[in-house]
């Protein structure tokens, strides 16, 4: 079976995210990045698959040249192979586009099972698998907090607004996986030295047949307008309850504002 | 004036609040239609009609909800060929997302999702990075397809007495294969919808996972119950209550947060609400640079006190 992982490199939550001035994307090249954490779980599904039974795992991204780093940590983890979709006309596409060349790649890697994290923690749309399997004309069984793979069979539980709801669905098909769904494993040193060694293709967008309008800024079916920095909230009464009196001064607080 | 299409939001006939919120705001961008799927539409009539909807497509075909979410998108296909709206509008739900993003790429069209706010243009704004960044943005091609996060809106209503029409769509094989073969309602508690809820009263690793004192908060308050993730891994409360980034992502007028120190998982899901309120052992905990008013002080002990007051002002 060959399983791919898509993975996302995105800005350090805990790092100082922002936009590029000039055009309103996404500062993917001025700040640290990495590996989606939500991705990792998407990675660790794939390797328990692998180790049930005969599969081989590539971890497939698209993005600028330290989205690199997102599929070594994939490697690192386990993965036996890379491809990274790298091409300058890809800055600044919208999800339908990121999609497009998604689809188009694992189109060419033949997958069998294609597997995403729940959504990025940068743009965090969560729409992608949805609109990949769309364009393969894949099933997608999505969110999943428990996988089982049994034969070509995928069944997954959901964990609903209003019910817990248990999907099926038969290969070759689109999964995601929520961070619910396992404990995503520390590379090890060995894994970190066998990464290094690990076959990793880049491709461009001939390579997959798309044409270099049919993507980025230019073909983003969106438009920010305007991003605007939150302003700080100004600060707040802070008390100490050390006498006892901070529940009837919460209380005080919830009334002045009309909460009661 | 242009159409608006709605994807009715529902549980068996019970329209839910965002749905109202939706009607609202699709009356500043046109004439709301309002899409039904599923049994029971007879029983959301009232509720669409007194929020404005013109009319009510309803589509009843068992397919559209024994699948995963593939033939609702197919069915919206269809009716929008039909209607020709100028926007289409869906909840910001796990579901609505997903439905959104396969009629994005059936319809050709630019999709934003997660918006809190939307007026005429449509013109959405959405809040991005934690809460630290507001984005305005517009869909530059094909139908605008906005998915709106609850909250977005008041409702208002505008009474009207929309008629119902059928409509049959056809469901491909392919939309056919991701089958929902068990589904468990989630047991009520009674509270209000996390997502949809006015005050929020949220626990977390400082309950030390007794969850008592914050739910009896909650209750003297009318609120819903929500955890952060600590208390969540820890097993100390169900996933479907996690705020934060890989839960629930919530905009009340009043968001209280006991035993949480604010980690920015957490403050990615809170950060928008109108009115914080911390309660914190910890007076270095993050959560204190949010806050209209902290307490630093132990929930065991704020929380009951404060219940009690509550209680005896209200009766």
């Amino acid at each position: 079976m060959k399983i791919v992982v898509c993975a996302k490199f995105v800005p350090d939550a805990t790092a100082d995210r922002r936009f590029r001035p000039e055009d309103n994307t996404v500062d993917r090249a001025g700040v640290d990045g990495l590996l989606s954490e939500l991705d990792e779980y998407a990675v660790e599904t794939a390797l328990t698959v692998k180790e049930a039974g005969d599969a081989e795992v590539t971890i497939l991204t698209v993005g600028p040249e330290q989205a690199a780093d997102a599929v070594k940590k994939g490697l690192q983890m386990g993965a036996d192979a890379g491809v990274h979709v790298l091409d300058d006309a890809i800055h600044g596409s919208d999800a339908v586009a990121t999609s497009l060349v998604l689809a188009k790649a694992l189109g060419k890697l033949e997958a069998d099972l294609v597997v995403f994290g729940m959504g990025s923690t940068d743009g965090s749309m969560g729409v992608v698998p949805a609109m990949v399997s769309e364009r393969l004309g894949l099933p997608a069984v999505t969110l999943g907090s428990e996988v089982t793979v049994d034969g070509s069979t995928v069944r997954i539980r959901r964990d609903g607004d209003t019910a817990s709801e248990t999907i099926e669905g038969t290969l070759p098909l689109v999964l995601s996986v929520s961070d619910q769904a396992n404990e995503p494993r520390y590379p090890s040193f060995k894994g970190i030295m066998a990464a290094k060694k690990k076959p990793v293709q880049t491709w461009s967008l001939a390579d997959l047949e798309i044409a270099p309008d049919q993507v980025g800024g230019a073909a983003a079916w969106t438009e920010v307008v305007e991003v605007t920095a939150r302003p700080p909230r100004s600060a707040g009464t802070i008390v100490t309850d050390e006498d006892g009196s901070g529940a009837g001064r919460l209380v005080e607080f919830l009334s002045t504002n009309k909460f009661l | 004036m242009s159409n608006v299409l709605v994807l009715v939001d529902h549980t068996g006939g019970k329209v839910r609040k965002t749905t109202a919120e939706l009607l609202t705001i699709a009356r500043r961008l046109g004439d709301p239609i309002a899409v039904y799927i599923g049994d029971g539409v007879q029983d959301a009539l009232p509720a669409l009609g007194q929020y404005g909807a013109t009319k009510v497509i309803a589509l009843t075909s068992p397919e559209l909800t024994q699948y995963l979410v593939a033939p609702k998108a197919e069915a919206l296909q269809q009716v929008a060929a039909k209607v020709e709206p100028s926007t289409i509008l869906i909840s910001s739900s796990a579901e609505g997302k997903e439905i959104a993003a396969r009629l994005a790429v059936k319809l050709d069209s630019g999709l934003i999702t997660d918006a809190v706010d939307v007026q005429a243009g449509p013109v959405t704004t959405q809040s991005v990075f934690a809460g630290n960044y507001s984005v305005q943005a517009k869909v530059t091609h094909g139908t605008p397809i906005i998915t709106v996060k609850p909250n977005a809106a008041t409702p208002e209503a505008a009474q009207t007495s929309p008629e119902v029409e059928e409509f049959d769509v056809s469901i491909s094989d392919t939309a056919k294969t991701a089958k929902i073969v068990e589904s468990k309602p989630r047991e009520a508690t009674g509270r209000p919808e996390l997502t949809e809820a006015a005050i929020i009263v949220s626990g977390g690793r400082g309950t030390g996972g007794d969850f008592g004192p914050v739910e009896a908060f909650a209750d003297s308050l009318g609120a819903a119950v929500g955890a952060s993730r600590a208390a969540v891994d820890s097993g100390w409360y169900p996933h479907a209550y996690q705020v934060g980034q890989t839960g629930k992502t919530v905009s009340p007028q009043l968001y209280v947060a006991a035993g949480i120190s604010g980690a920015i998982q957490h403050r990615a899901g809170m950060q928008t609400s109108k009115t914080i309120v911390a309660i914190n052992k910890d007076e270095e905990a993050p959560i204190f640079e949010l806050v209209d008013f902290g307490v630093v002080g132990d929930l065991h002990k704020v929380l009951p006190a404060a219940t009690e007051e509550v209680t005896k002002r209200k009766s």
